[in-house]
């Protein structure tokens, strides 16, 4: 770029800023205090709406016109809904759990009085005198926020939000420099894909722009179809800036003025989130033709996935974002040189596109900095099961297992105890205890037969059975099998069809023998991830935890007492009050009913469904509903 | 049942005006059309063939290929069961049994008088709130058999002040 030009990039972003300062410096101005409630999805599944009118509500009952502003996901899911008010001569103090009558209060007493009921802190944003601030929780030494930053602490629906808080600078820097610059700072940085599979992101954005064919195409992949992984919807719904950010910068090195987001259509917040934030970015000319007046033109468009995982394959992706049905192709070519409509295009997942601005802004070398040998920088990861601390973590790379668990996620929910952690979905595994202090990156998790995957950890505790979630996932990939490859369409049905038979009590102990050797054939026969990795939850469950299948083969019983062929629930006649109904009353069946005489309760076998409700409702003090397996165990009724 | 058809045609035939006469649109032309009209019917399906000039039979091939579509009219409320990981091991497909056995309906099917539609759905990414059932695209949390009542409940209860409103 010429000098003027390269002036006038700069004057032009410059304005911009200014003026999204000015519009954000209103906002705390005049000690007025501001709220901030967090709506990403999981917030709204805990209620995050009706609080948010809760608020508003009470300050306009008192006449009152502060402003209340919708954030994203800090990654405390676990004490959704969260709302952050920041008062002057008070830290910002974030509020976990509330609800509208603690929201209403949270205003007639702390926004309007001086009382910051301390009763309902989750913690401060910033360290303080009164209250323990995040920064203060354990997690906080492992935790080192990249990508997560601005999750949850700017407004995601304010284009100035994001530029105060420094976006859009990566850009303007990258727009100074040569595309070749920018990608061997990319390739210096050491990023590898964090879609799962950890392919070098600066070498592929080589190859992509070395590639002969025009027009180039930019993809940046949404579809994160991962059953318990949601780290790209939170960012989209939280931070969708960075993710476009990143796409013009590689659209800038690769050469290209094409780009496409994939979001899965299951995402509905998500999607409308990145709509209004290309709206935005395109009125200021940050997307568009000569962006800023310079001569790079990049605009994007977005495509919503319809709900098949495999499109989550990039050549499958290719295929859906064509019209057709999201089969994947024989890779090589790679779609770097060949992809959609036969031309170079680069797909890169949501997270490494958000890091880039922080690779362009801050420099290859701190982000190297993170992280072990071959697996730089952070990752992200979305804690779910039975963890306390359920919600997002982003911790470098090489932090063990444990920490993540027991330190970012406090442990095992209810004193249970810690039995395996499902990682990267229906293509990893599970790991057992003796895996906890393995370091997390690319390389390990392989090696240990799981994969990293895009990052969904999902907790077990002995409540959970190591048979059931590999027949869990099986059932998953053979549903979504697109059908192409003989051996993933037929072999992940023929392995799901075992594995149904033994969470029943039936099949051979030889049974598990083939089980391994069709599990290795699936893995050979089958083009794409899906297919090559399907067998993954077996292979790791039978590794670690072979006694559980053979409890289920040879005794027909179920050691974490979950296949409801196996188990059956029992009312202790000793232990039943018997002038208590809570069961009788809570069965979704009426599967319960009193002892003539006795008035202890009998849990009807025949009708009952298992559900479990009788279990929750029997209060604390009696304890008498038990689960049993095998199911023989339950005396005959006298 | 001429007459519907007709509309239906025209629905889709206005939507179709907004796109161009190429492939990479069949997506979201369906996504739009059925966002429209609640599902894909038959005549619609035939003008978006014509519109692309493209087989009935490949359209056909990618409405059934994804999960987001459906070739059967949907109820006046949707209620989706999330089956992702942290729900299933939660109890997701208890949740299930209860929607199933309180609808008298499989996955994927309509209730006869039109007002529920099941299905499920892969994850909706608020594993925390497990097991979660999306009703009419509202996520809800921690819906276990109890709450799958409760839920019903409080649809039975709107239908009949609505009821009494308008008598």
């Amino acid at each position: 770029m010429k000098a003027n030009k390269r002036q006038s990039v700069l004057s032009a972003f410059q304005e911009i800023k200014s003026r999204a300062q000015s519009q954000w410096r209103g906002l705390g101005d005049g000690g007025k205090p501001v709220i901030m409630v967090g709506t990403a999805t999981c917030g709204r599944a805990a209620g995050a709406l009706e609080v948010l009118r809760a608020i508003k509500g009470e300050l306009k009952k008192h006449r009152l016109d502060y402003p209340v502003i919708e954030v994203g996901c800090m990654g405390h899911c676990y004490a959704e809904p969260i709302v952050t008010i920041s008062k002057p001569g008070f830290p910002p103090i974030s509020y976990g759990q509330v609800n509208p009558v603690i929201a209403e209060r949270l205003v007639r007493e702390f926004v309007l009085g001086d009382n910051p009921c301390l009763e309902f802190v989750l913690g401060a944003l910033e360290e303080n005198e009164l209250v323990p601030s995040f920064s203060d929780f354990p997690r906080a030494r492992f935790e080192q926020k990249t990508i997560l930053k601005n999750c949850g602490y700017i407004d995601p629906e304010h284009i100035e939000h994001y530029i105060v808080n420094g976006g859009y600078s990566a850009l303007v820097k990258a727009l100074q420099l040569k595309p070749e610059e920018i990608i061997a700072q990319v390739k210096k940085s050491g990023l590898r894909g964090r879609g799962g599979a950890g392919f070098s992101t600066g070498q592929k954005w080589e190859i992509c722009r070395n590639a002969a064919g025009k027009p180039k195409y930019l993809v940046c992949n949404g579809d994160e179809g991962d059953p318990g992984a949601f780290m790209d919807r939170a960012i989209l719904e939280s931070d969708p800036h960075s993710v476009l950010e990143g796409m013009l910068i590689a659209g800038y090195a690769i050469g290209t003025r094409y780009g496409y987001i994939y979001v899965r259509a299951e995402y509905p917040l998500a999607v409308q989130r990145a709509r209004l934030a290309l709206r935005q970015a395109r009125k200021l000319n940050l997307v568009g033709r000569n962006i800023l007046g310079s001569d790079f033109s990049f605009d994007i468009r977005l495509f919503q996935g319809s709900g098949a995982f495999v499109c989550g394959e990039e050549t499958a992706l290719i295929a859906s974002l064509e019209g057709k049905p999201g089969t994947p192709s024989y890779r090589p070519p790679y779609p770097a040189t060949s992809g959609l409509y036969g031309k170079p295009t680069l797909i890169n997942n949501v997270k490494t596109l958000a890091f880039i601005r922080h690779i362009i802004g801050d420099g290859a070398q701190k982000f190297a900095g993170i992280g072990t040998e071959r697996s730089k920088g952070t990752a992200v990861f979305a804690l779910a099961g039975k963890v306390v601390n359920t919600g997002l973590a982003e911790v470098p790379m090489g932090t063990t297992l444990r920490q993540v668990v027991f330190d970012v996620g406090s442990g095992i929910k209810d004193g249970k105890r810690f039995k395996a952690v499902q990682i990267g979905g229906p293509s990893g595994g599970c790991l057992p205890e003796s895996s906890l202090d393995l370091p997390i990156d690319f390389d390990s998790l392989t090696q240990a037969g799981a994969m990293m995957g895009s990052g969904g950890m999902i907790v077990l505790d002995e409540d959970d059975c190591m048979v059931e979630i590999a027949r869990y996932f099986l059932e998953f990939t053979q549903r979504e099998s697109c059908g192409k490859c003989t051996f993933c369409r037929l072999g992940t049905k023929q392995m799901l069809e075992v594995l149904n038979e033994f969470t029943k009590g039936k099949g051979k102990i030889e049974d598990l023998d083939m089980l391994i050797e069709l599990a290795e054939d699936v893995k050979a026969g089958s083009l794409c991830g899906l297919g090559k990795t399907a067998p993954n939850p077996i292979l790791s469950t039978l590794r670690y935890f072979r006694d559980e299948y053979e409890a289920h083969i040879k005794e027909g019983r179920c050691p974490a007492l979950m296949c409801r062929d196996l188990i059956a629930y029992y009312i202790i006649p000793e232990k039943c009050e018997r002038t208590c109904d809570a069961c009788v009353g809570t069965c979704t069946v009426e599967a319960i009913s009193s002892h003539p005489k006795k008035r202890y309760k009998i849990i009807d076998q025949k009708k009952c469904v298992k559900c479990g409700t009788c279990l929750k409702s029997c209060p604390p003090q009696y304890r008498a509903v038990v689960k049993l397996s095998p199911p023989s165990l339950v005396p005959a009724s006298k | 049942m001429a007459e519907e058809k007709a509309k239906v045609k025209q629905q889709t035939r206005r939507i179709l005006g907004r796109f161009g006469r190429k492939r990479g649109n069949l997506i979201p032309i369906l996504q739009k059309v059925q966002g429209k009209l609640g599902y894909l019917p038959r005549e619609a399906l035939l003008e978006v063939s014509e519109f692309l000039d493209m087989p009935e039979i490949d359209v056909y091939g990618v409405v059934t290929f994804y999960n987001q579509f459906r070739l059967q009219p949907p109820g006046k409320h949707s209620v989706r069961v999330c089956l992702g990981t942290a729900c299933h091991m939660r109890g997701g497909y208890i949740t299930l049994d209860a929607w199933k056995r309180r609808l008298s309906i499989d996955r994927g099917q309509t209730t006869p008088d039109r007002e529920f539609d099941l299905d499920t759905v892969a994850c909706v990414g608020c594993c925390v709130m497990a097991p979660v059932t999306v009703v009419d695209s509202k996520p809800q949390g921690k819906v276990e058999p109890t709450k799958v009542d409760g839920i019903l409940l409080s649809f039975k209860l709107e239908k009949e002040k609505r009821g009494k409103k308008r008598r």
